[in-house]
């Protein structure tokens, strides 16, 4: 890779990024003065920063490269990921601001006054944390060696350690500006590069994303193989191909089918038929539950809810956070679609997700404009890799120095931090065969399996108990971490096994409700006796002023 | 990590102190005397403490609130349960619907890669517009319960 701009501008961004976190911290210094300071900003910078810490690398990288292997059944996962805002909003955002609890152990306490409770939903924090931490440094790794050329564990360690030291030594401790600038330039990175991209396809007399023949090369190509594959050729060879493996394509060339992507034009661009086959259909449903519920469920989106003064006010910060990310997600499906033109060697290489970041280059050749788009993206992607991480750690970090080691101090927080860093960092290294997306997709389940049902059940259902909460949980909830274990560490599964637990939320998120309801009429006497005093001050309006 | 510390801070409007979730004990509530006099002070006022006390008449209102709340959350999400949870069966019993193709571009694709964020926008405006207007009425039958 010859591109002399990447490197710089990656620099850039996370000298940046540390920098204003520093310098923040030395003008806000404690929490007080951070929240506070928060207090005055408008909902639209504060939805600006939840938008900043939430579209993270799954978003930027992972839902282009999902869209240019599987086609059109995956613009679920965009529609999702925003569609969790508008189910926060209707359900969520008002009452649990109103409740002034900070993080979702907090809101267990103060609904239902239950210590285990608090401790069980810890758990599933730091469970979904770090699920979700993973992803991210596994698109930096990526990342870093598709431009750098440097081996994936590097990449991947480099955004562990520099987030970990900074989160540790109190830089970028979600201020609000730091997230804010995020979002922007994070949008900026896709939309600017989409516009060239779109006259570039324009000038090349509007190839077609679906010829007739299937996809071909454009250029002479030659592809190093990343995972082990079956290709079927056009002329009907059949090959298996292995890591490492080089194959040599002209220009012109049909794309070989890669076996499990869709490269058949039909199956890419038609949604998925009933007939022979519903488990397309489950895993379509489950993937729309467990990102409409799911998002409501993530520490470090709850957090940043604190920082509204009331609830009216989250309300319609949740409002705008919906609409930012709504803009955002109509870019990554252009990136997706011009991949299938321009870089087709992907399907052949699996490595899907580098499709935002190598597609500037390659639709625009090696010139100025091209290298200088090429870095953008990239910069746009460490952005996305250092925002949300810091503020999965930060939540992560948090909730086990108070909650696991038991004390509030700074030492405290900078041990759990390292501890909190580390093991996705570990995780990540064992995980490169994985999509991004689909791990963000298996946090999304646990979440919705878990602390969707008790936010929503708390919030809107006087007969919530604790052990009916703490029930639903485990049962649901535990379930969903199950089949995502199951998934990332157990054997290769194929058929109904193989659904049931790569898109778990159509049967878990069900089952939480339900056992949550049923042992919670089963305990009624345990209901907290001042469930009512709890309903009135997370429903009453404000303005009332009670 | 703590929300604690933000307590008392300055700059608070003068809402409800919501009491802190690490406080060893429920602070007690504090009542705040407004400055205005309504006509009806001292029925406000009854009406208030009948909230904050947790009488029959109190917990029947905030009943009302949550459930009215809770019916425009679940009628706006059954909308988007249909407009958008029906797409995938819609596409899976009529594949024809998949084939449509507007301005060149596969209905699908048009559904989900563009229209479906102004839809969840509308409804996440629609429900900001009608939860404030419930939580009005709301207000406006604890301060002025003669109405």
């Amino acid at each position: 890779m010859g591109n002399g701009y990447v490197v710089p501008a990656i620099v850039a961004v996370t000298l940046v990024t540390v920098g204003i976190g520093f310098y923040g911290l030395r003008l806000a210094r404690t929490t007080s003065d951070f929240l506070v300071a928060s207090r005055a900003i408008s909902p639209t910078w504060n939805a600006a920063a939840i938008g900043g810490e939430y579209l993270s690398a799954a978003s930027f990288l992972g839902v282009a490269g999902l869209i240019l292997k599987y086609g059109v059944d995956v613009l679920w996962y965009p529609v999702g990921f925003a569609a969790g805002y508008l189910a926060l909003l209707l359900f969520v955002a008002a009452p649990l601001r109103r409740s002034g609890a900070f993080t979702l152990p907090d809101f267990c306490e103060v609904r239902l006054g239950s210590r285990r409770l608090r401790k069980l939903a810890t758990v599933f924090v730091i469970f979904i944390g770090w699920l979700y931490l993973v992803p991210q440094l596994q698109g930096a790794g990526l990342t870093l060696a598709t431009v750098a050329g440097s081996p994936y564990p590097v990449g991947a360690l480099l955004v562990a350690v520099v987030v970990t030291a900074n989160v540790a030594l109190g830089g970028m401790r979600a201020i609000t500006f730091v997230q804010a600038f995020q979002y922007w330039l994070k949008l900026t990175a896709l939309a600017v590069p989409a516009i060239f991209l779109a006259l570039q396809w324009q000038a090349d007399a509007r190839p077609a994303v679906t010829p007739p023949d299937g996809p071909a090369f454009r250029a002479a190509t030659t592809v190093v193989v990343e995972h082990r594959a079956t290709l079927t050729f056009p002329d009907g060879d059949v090959r298996e191909v292995r890591p490492g493996d080089r194959l040599d394509f002209a220009a012109g060339d049909p794309v070989p089918e890669v076996s499990g992507t869709a490269t058949d034009a039909a199956d890419w661009l038609l949604p998925d038929t009933a007939g022979d086959d519903d488990r397309g259909l489950f895993g379509t449903y489950s993937l729309i539950l467990a990102t409409f519920l799911g998002t409501m469920g993530l520490p470090h989106v709850l957090v940043r809810f604190y920082t509204n003064p009331d609830g009216a006010a989250a309300r319609r910060t949740t409002l705008v956070v919906l609409a930012l990310v709504g803009v955002f997600y109509l870019l990554p499906t252009i990136y997706g679609v011009l991949g299938r033109i321009y870089t087709p060697q992907l399907l052949v290489t699996g490595q899907t997700d580098a499709v935002v970041v190598l597609l500037p280059g390659a639709a625009l050749g090696d010139g100025t404009a091209g290298q200088l788009l090429a870095a953008l993206v990239a910069a746009g992607a460490f952005a996305a890799f250092l925002s949300t991480s810091s503020g999965l750690l930060t939540s992560v970090a948090g909730v086990i120095s108070t909650d696991v080691l038991g004390r509030g101090s700074v030492r405290g927080f900078r041990l759990a931090t390292v501890l909190a860093g580390g093991v996705p960092a570990v995780l990540a290294l064992n995980l490169s065969g994985l999509d991004v997306s689909q791990v963000v997709g298996l946090a999304f389940a646990v979440a919705a399996s878990s602390f969707c049902p008790l936010l929503v059940l708390g919030i809107w259902w006087r007969g919530l108990t604790d052990l009916g909460a703490a029930a639903g949980v485990l049962v649901g909830g535990g379930a969903a971490m199950g089949a995502v274990l199951l998934t990332v560490l157990g054997p290769p599964l194929t058929g109904w096994p193989a659904t049931l637990t790569t898109q778990p939320a159509a049967w878990t998120v069900p089952l939480a409700f339900t056992v949550m309801v049923a042992v919670s009429v089963a305990t009624r006497r345990r209901l907290p006796p001042d469930v009512g005093t709890t309903m009135l001050r997370l429903h009453a309006p404000e303005a009332l002023r009670l | 990590m703590t929300g604690a510390d933000e307590r008392g801070a300055p700059g608070r409007p003068a809402a409800a102190p919501v009491p802190s979730p690490r406080a060893a004990e429920p602070s007690p509530r504090t009542r705040i005397v407004l400055a205005e006099v309504s006509r009806s002070a001292s029925r406000a006022d009854r009406t208030r403490s009948e909230l904050t006390q947790q009488t029959r008449v109190g917990e029947a209102l905030v009943r009302g609130l949550v459930r009215a709340q809770l019916a425009l959350a679940l009628r706006l999400s059954l909308l988007v349960l249909i407009g958008l949870g029906g797409l995938p069966w819609l596409f899976a019993i009529a594949p024809s619907v998949g084939r449509v193709s507007v301005l060149g571009v596969n209905l699908p694709w048009l559904l989900l890669g563009v229209a479906a964020f102004p839809f969840l926008i509308a409804v996440g405006w629609a429900y900001v517009r009608l939860a404030e207007r419930n939580e009005q009425d709301f207000t406006d039958l604890v301060q002025r319960p003669e109405r």
